[in-house]
């Protein structure tokens, strides 16, 4: 069963007609009722095709954020071979909230890291929502420095709300933690590509999308703060989030008309979780993509043009 | 901390306060409620003569404190665009600017400056919390990067204060951005083997925590100061239970081995001059920053 967010009820009306209609004619094979189905089914495409290329920022971070949109394991498990998971952080434990190990892309080893926000309750909270404790990121570090010394690629998936707010957490140095993985992004002398598959959560996403390439799907988002969390400072009332979605310019569009990314991968219609084969493909394509990219530069260079892109941002306000 | 000075002296001083003394000249600490003299309160670089807590100090006042006689000279930093978002809240983000630069007369939230300590060469950088909570702009990052490029270029130790409540949300994703450029300008001053000491101040939080104020080769913090990335309430309304006494404290993170030292802020620059001279190969300080003594003639055999 599809589920469907508050501003697409209109469609789940007429959709849930077509069904209804098409289930009537399974039961009933003399009715005739398929000409009114498929134009039902047509107007239904319409009002998808019309409300997906509108897309307020708000209604994107619902898209972001939707349960049934594709997730970093559904990512690993579509587009790579041999993915051999390693796990641990080899001071305190093991992170589920962070999904990582080596695997081929085309035949091409690299390293994956990515935050995996599970797909039902139990898997929810195996993987703590996606939200990384220290533990997640000393393990990325960890991975990302193997992959350094063989000569790997590392290829990030972003997809968190942010880095777990908790009392352990805290105490085992969160910021220190997201603070090295950045350092470590930023020392890499392999590539390092990264892709904003749902949700860019403030520090918790810059701890892996430090790359040299960062690519975000359509219908994602990439944020210093949640929108809920900015209404609720600035706007002193969390139900303003509308405003914030709209002041904060967290959208692919934006992101992209801001130079902070390199590339929008478009997604199918309706969004990625309507058909996610499709939208893990566009991914595959595009990492491929910037793979081949960044392939002629030596260790040193890939490093220094990393380093100098970041060090542009900012400095006079918006990239040209 | 007595019955007295919790008690009475602040009664006393309040009654007087209200009575004749005009409301500047003294301040209240908001630990102990003493009523405290604004010179007698400068002179202990605004720390409260009774219980020892740490008011927030702007950059120009700690870095008078800091510098030997007072003296220091500014770092140079490069003006990004104004309000890259057009962002606006309840207020607009440059209305907001306008009136932080109105009241702290700064002209954003870092202040890098050169100077000596104890004779001892340095780049310094100092946020300031009273302006717009210290948060990380465009401007800020560009402070980090200005201070660690002139402390390579004159080989010097980069000190750094922090005190930020986070990013900048108005400046966005440009603020989050400033992660990854001032862990750059970390970077800078390690490649060329210079020493990059933090010292944390209250409070220091968020994306601040998460990038340059935790990847210091020293990490000193002041009595008491808030460190964290998530805040005490953030994590309260997530775990659903009560936070234990002093959690995300100075010293509570010196127990969990985030800190090196926790140290009271009239002790930082002989502490600062002391860790940096030993790091740079330099002699030890001369005590009560006299003259250098003549050069010792080589004693013969």
């Amino acid at each position: 069963m599809t589920i469907y967010l508050e501003f697409e009820k209109p469609l789940a009306e007429i959709e849930g007609k077509v069904e209804e209609l098409r289930a009537l004619a399974r039961a009933n094979p003399e009715m005739d009722v398929e000409k009114e189905a498929a134009g039902l089914q047509k107007k239904a495409e319409d009002m998808l095709s019309q409300l997906y290329g509108s897309l307020t920022p708000w209604r994107k971070c619902q898209v972001a954020r939707h349960a049934e949109r594709p997730h970093c394991r559904d990512y690993i498990e579509t587009l790579f071979t041999d993915y051999t998971p390693l796990a641990g952080d080899r001071n305190f434990a093991e992170d589920n909230a962070v999904l990582g190990g080596l695997a081929r892309i085309n035949g091409r080893s690299v390293m994956v890291i990515g935050h995996e926000k599970g797909s039902d309750t139990k898997s929810r909270i195996e993987h703590n929502f996606g939200m990384a404790r220290p533990e997640g990121y000393r393990k990325a570090i960890r991975l990302m420095d193997l992959a350094d010394r063989f000569g790997i690629p590392v290829i990030t998936l972003v997809d968190t709300p942010g880095a777990y707010p908790g009392k352990g957490a805290e105490e085992r140095g969160q910021s220190e933690a997201i603070a090295r993985s950045t350092e470590k992004c930023l020392s890499l002398k392999v590539p390092l590509i990264s892709v904003v598959i749902g949700e860019g959560g403030s520090g918790g996403a810059v701890a892996f999308a430090t790359a040299n390439r960062v690519a975000m799907l359509e219908h994602s988002i990439y944020s210093v703060i949640s929108p809920e969390g900015c209404a609720s400072i600035l706007w002193k009332d969390a139900e303003k989030m509308r405003e914030a979605a709209e002041a904060l310019r967290l959208t692919a569009q934006d992101l992209n008309e801001l130079g902070i990314i390199d590339k929008i991968i478009k997604e199918p219609l309706g969004g990625a979780h309507r058909d996610p084969k499709t939208a893990i493909k566009a991914v595959g394509a595009a990492i491929e993509k910037m793979l081949d990219d960044l392939s002629g530069q030596t260790g040193e260079e890939v490093r220094n043009n990393r380093r100098k892109k970041f060090l542009a941002m900012g400095a006079k306000g918006l990239a040209a | 901390m007595n019955w007295i000075s919790n008690y009475v002296r602040p009664t006393i001083n309040s009654l007087f306060s209200r009575r004749e003394v005009p409301e500047n000249l003294w301040t209240k600490c908001g630990e102990c409620g003493t009523m405290l003299f604004h010179r007698e309160l400068a002179d202990n670089q605004n720390v409260c003569t009774n219980c020892n807590h740490h008011m927030a100090i702007t950059p120009r006042d700690r870095f008078t404190a800091l510098f030997d006689s007072g003296i220091f000279t500014e770092v140079k930093v490069p003006t990004p665009i104004d309000d890259p978002l057009k962002f606006r809240d309840q207020k607009k983000y440059v209305d907001r600017m306008k009136a932080s630069q109105k009241s702290t007369g700064e002209k954003e939230a870092m202040l890098v400056a050169e100077g000596e300590i104890f004779r001892t060469p340095i780049v310094a950088a100092a946020q300031d919390f009273s302006f717009m909570g210290g948060s990380m702009s465009m401007y800020v990052g560009n402070a980090i990067i200005a201070a660690a490029e002139r402390a390579v270029e004159l080989g010097r130790p980069l000190v750094l204060f922090s005190a930020a409540g986070g990013a900048r949300m108005q400046e966005g994703i440009l603020s989050l951005m400033q992660m990854p450029r001032t862990t750059i300008a970390v970077d800078m001053l390690k490649e060329a083997g210079l020493p990059y000491i933090v010292v944390l101040t209250h409070p220091t939080t968020g994306g601040v925590t998460a990038s340059y104020a935790m990847l210091g080769d020293v990490h000193i913090a002041e009595p008491n100061a808030l460190i964290c990335f998530a805040g005490p309430r953030v994590i309260e309304q997530t775990i659903r239970e009560k936070l234990p006494e002093g959690f995300q404290r100075a010293e509570y993170l010196l127990d969990h081995g985030m800190l090196d030292r926790v140290t009271p802020r009239g002790k930082q620059k002989e502490e600062l001059a002391q860790i940096i001279r030993m790091l740079m190969g330099m002699d030890a300080v001369v005590a009560a920053d006299l003259p250098a003594p003549a050069e010792q003639p080589a004693k013969a055999e």
